[in-house]
């Protein structure tokens, strides 16, 4: 969904089609927002994305500073360039926002999702599933006769592929905390 | 300094300190700690309003007249919920408010108690800013905060959420200048380097325009001040948005009249043919451009704004320039000076040949009647008859707003006030009384329509009750003129719901209210009758019933570019197709 998107067709060209038709690729960018941890300030970025149109794929947020009363707001979203450039300028404008990083857009960062999959049943799907989970460099934290829990940290894309082959060996549920990034180097 | 008292007693002492002469409110259950505290002071005047959306617009009238901040106080749920248009109003057109509004106790919070509504969570989409204070000790704070947020970078509504056992307690107060305002500190020097190539641009430009906005007028007098002489001194033409009126006189050499959807054809076509757009303080908006994909094809663009989100939002521009308008003009005109005040006087001296023709349409002519009174008529005469005065102009939201920016003169800046970016029917009463409780003597009119003053017609109780002598101009032509004009030209002449039936008799409605009213419909004595209300002494009802079907002129209908304007009722055929239909 991209409310900047909606004009196809019959109204193309109107005062409302934000697009810049220079640069109609989607991109996907991290954004690494900076805040004061206080009552509501979650809802203003969030507000911001829903009210706005703006697409979520991904949403973390925890204290990082708690002396300095500080929350890092990791959020992954799409948009063309033009769209990307005015989330991160109406993201500064918010009062209680005090830093806006885009991690994709400057320079190389590490993205990393924790994420807790149920896996079920017995025999060789059950043995199969340890197996890849090695592989995966994924642990477990659960046992039962019939289940694993695995844990496991990686790239979003990691973590799809993992749950791409656990679904035919009996996966049961999946948890993901989203997305924490931060940039390489200094 | 800091002194034990009630969070009702802070609320007051925090006013006082911000230097509050005035408060637009409503008493109720919530807020009654510090109706009581109010009730026990002589410093800070309250206007008793009759709808608490009608204290929001006062306190936005009282605001963008004088440049300082409107405060607003409101009781918990119903009255926190009747302030949320005014506060949209006042975010889409940048206009400084602080309302305070009454909560339940903290400890009733959540539990559906009596007039309660999540007020922070209603308002956070409908203000700059707001907080809910849960305890005593921060209240002053937040009130000081509340004020620096609101009226610093671009300006806009604020609100203060109080619960009523924090305005019983007792705590420390915090005065202004102890209060940290934290990171807030929004950037108002331009930098020099992008000021300097616009200068470069202006020196060469061969068909530049100025396209100014209300930041200009946020800005304060002195950005005005500096625009006047950038213009002299340059000789640029200059047009402006609706929300920019004034900052350039409308009698200056080189002002091109308002542009936009129902702007001058000279304003618009300057627009769409310039090499060299300016934009100081505007931001784009869909009345302005008209279809993007052709909107001033040809030119190099400069966009100068205190909001970074305003920068590329609609427009791609060539040159971005984050700041503060009076700074970045100060610096502009700075470095043009040193730089030989170089301008490219053959490539001008063809502009201004070219305007000239298109000055030559006269795109605000109409047919004038001698049996029935044109609104464009009764507009002229109003600015004949009030030119020169010490005037002040609030309007409704529709055809005579437009007429109204069209018709009316301003040569100062905070002399006009309108509802731009939201719209709202029902602004233009209360914001004249806002607006006369500021300025006393003035001159205060607000030019409504008959549908639009209806919506907030019991604040001429108010006007009644604080002797607030405004006058009521209403250009009664028994419709909601806009939407009749659009179901004319886009709808088929299917005039749904757009006539106003059962209206009240205006001029027994003044008497009701315990102020005068005139009815005026014959040309002939329009005159004497804008004479009577220019010479009574109090709040004046001017029921001016002009002709019902006028069309206002020019327009570019929706979807169309600047160099599509409809000039007049012959062109208006089929002018607006299936794809325009569907903008607003």
């Amino acid at each position: 969904m991209s409310a900047l998107n909606i004009k196809k067709g019959a109204t193309s060209h109107s005062a409302y089609d934000l697009r810049d038709p220079n640069a109609q690729v989607s991109e996907s960018h991290t954004l690494a927002v900076l805040v004061d941890n206080e009552a509501g300030v979650l809802a203003r970025v969030i507000g911001l994305f829903s009210g706005r149109g703006y697409n979520i794929d991904s949403l973390t947020v925890a204290e990082v500073d708690h002396k300095g009363h500080r929350s890092r707001i990791t959020v992954v979203t799409r948009g063309t360039p033009a769209v990307i450039e005015q989330i991160k300028a109406q993201l500064g404008r918010i009062v209680p926002v005090h830093e806006v990083h885009d991690l994709t857009a400057d320079g190389p960062s590490v993205e990393r999702e924790l994420a807790l999959f149920k896996v079920t049943g017995t025999g060789d799907k059950r043995i199969e599933s340890l197996r890849l989970a090695e592989i995966f460099r994924a642990n477990v934290v659960d046992s039962t006769l019939e289940s694993f829990v695995f844990e496991m940290t990686g790239t979003p894309e990691k973590i799809d592929a993992f749950a791409d082959l656990m679904r035919p060996l009996g996966l049961a549920d999946v948890a993901r905390t989203g997305v924490a990034a931060l940039s390489r180097g200094l | 300094m800091s002194r034990q008292m009630t969070g009702a007693k802070m609320v007051v002492q925090a006013l006082k300190d911000q230097g509050v002469d005035v408060v637009f409110g409503y008493p109720g259950g919530a807020v009654l700690p510090i109706y009581d505290e109010i009730f026990q002071q002589n410093d800070i005047r309250h206007i008793l309003v009759r709808h608490e959306q009608g204290a929001v617009h006062m306190a936005e009238g009282y605001a963008r007249s004088t440049g300082r901040p409107g405060v607003v106080l409101v009781t918990s749920g119903p009255g926190a919920t009747n302030a949320v248009t005014g506060m949209v109003d006042a975010l889409m057109d940048s206009i400084p408010l602080i309302v305070l509004s009454g909560q339940v106790p903290t400890f009733m919070i959540g539990t559906d108690g009596f007039q309660e509504a999540d007020t922070v969570g209603i308002t956070r989409p409908c203000t700059k800013m707001n907080w809910l204070v849960k305890d005593t000790d921060k209240l002053a704070e937040t009130i000081h905060q509340a004020f620096h947020v609101a009226m610093h970078g671009r300006p806009g509504p604020v609100l203060v959420d109080i619960p009523k056992d924090v305005q019983f307690a007792t705590g420390t107060y915090t005065a202004p200048r102890e209060v940290k305002t934290g990171h807030y500190q929004p950037r108002v020097k331009g930098d020099t380097a992008a000021i300097t190539a616009l200068v470069e641009l202006m020196e060469t430009a061969e068909r530049p325009v100025f396209y100014t906005g209300g930041g200009v007028i946020n800005s304060g007098p002195a950005a005005s001040q500096l625009l006047r002489e950038l213009v002299e001194a340059t000789g640029f033409p200059i047009t402006s948005t609706l929300m920019g009126l004034g900052a350039y006189p409308a009698s200056g050499p080189k002002w091109l009249g308002m542009l936009g959807m129902h702007g001058l054809y000279e304003a618009n076509l300057a627009m769409h043919g310039c090499d060299l757009m300016v934009n100081i303080g505007a931001r784009f908006d869909d009345r302005i451009t008209g279809r993007i994909a052709d909107f001033s094809p040809h030119s190099r663009k400069a966009h100068i704004d205190i909001d970074p989100s305003s920068i590329n939002k609609v427009i791609h521009v060539d040159i971005p320039i984050l700041g503060d308008v009076g700074h970045v003009l100060e610096d502009m005109l700075n470095i043009w000076k040193a730089r030989g005040r170089k301008v490219n006087r053959e490539g001008l001296a063809k502009w201004w040949g070219q305007i000239d023709q298109w000055r030559a349409k006269k795109s605000l002519s109409y047919k004038n009647s001698t049996k029935i009174i044109k609104p464009q008529y009764a507009l002229e005469r109003l600015e004949a008859l009030t030119k020169g005065r010490d005037r002040y102009i609030t309007t409704e939201v529709g055809q005579h707003q437009m007429w109204a920016a069209q018709f009316l003169h301003f040569d100062e800046p905070n002399r006009w006030m309108t509802s731009g970016g939201l719209g709202t029917m029902g602004y233009g009463l209360p914001a004249s009384i806002g607006v006369q409780i500021a300025h006393p003597d003035a001159l205060v009119i607000n030019v409504a329509g008959d549908a639009s003053w209806l919506m907030n017609m019991q604040e001429m109780g108010t006007a009644v009750q604080f002797r607030a002598p405004v006058k009521q101009f209403i250009l009664n032509n028994e419709r909601l003129g806009m939407v009749r004009q659009w179901q004319q030209l886009l709808h088929g002449e299917r005039y749904s719901q757009s006539w106003s039936e059962s209206l009240p008799d205006f001029v027994k409605l003044a008497e009701a209210f315990g102020c005068k009213g005139i009815r005026c419909d014959d040309p002939a004595k329009l005159d004497a009758a804008i004479e009577e209300m220019l010479a009574y002494d109090g709040p004046v009802i001017f029921d001016c019933l002009v002709e019902k079907h006028e069309n206002c002129f020019p327009m570019i209908p929706s979807g169309k570019p600047h160099n599509e304007m409809l000039l007049g009722d012959a062109s208006t055929d089929g002018a607006i197709k299936a794809e325009g239909a569907v903008l607003v």
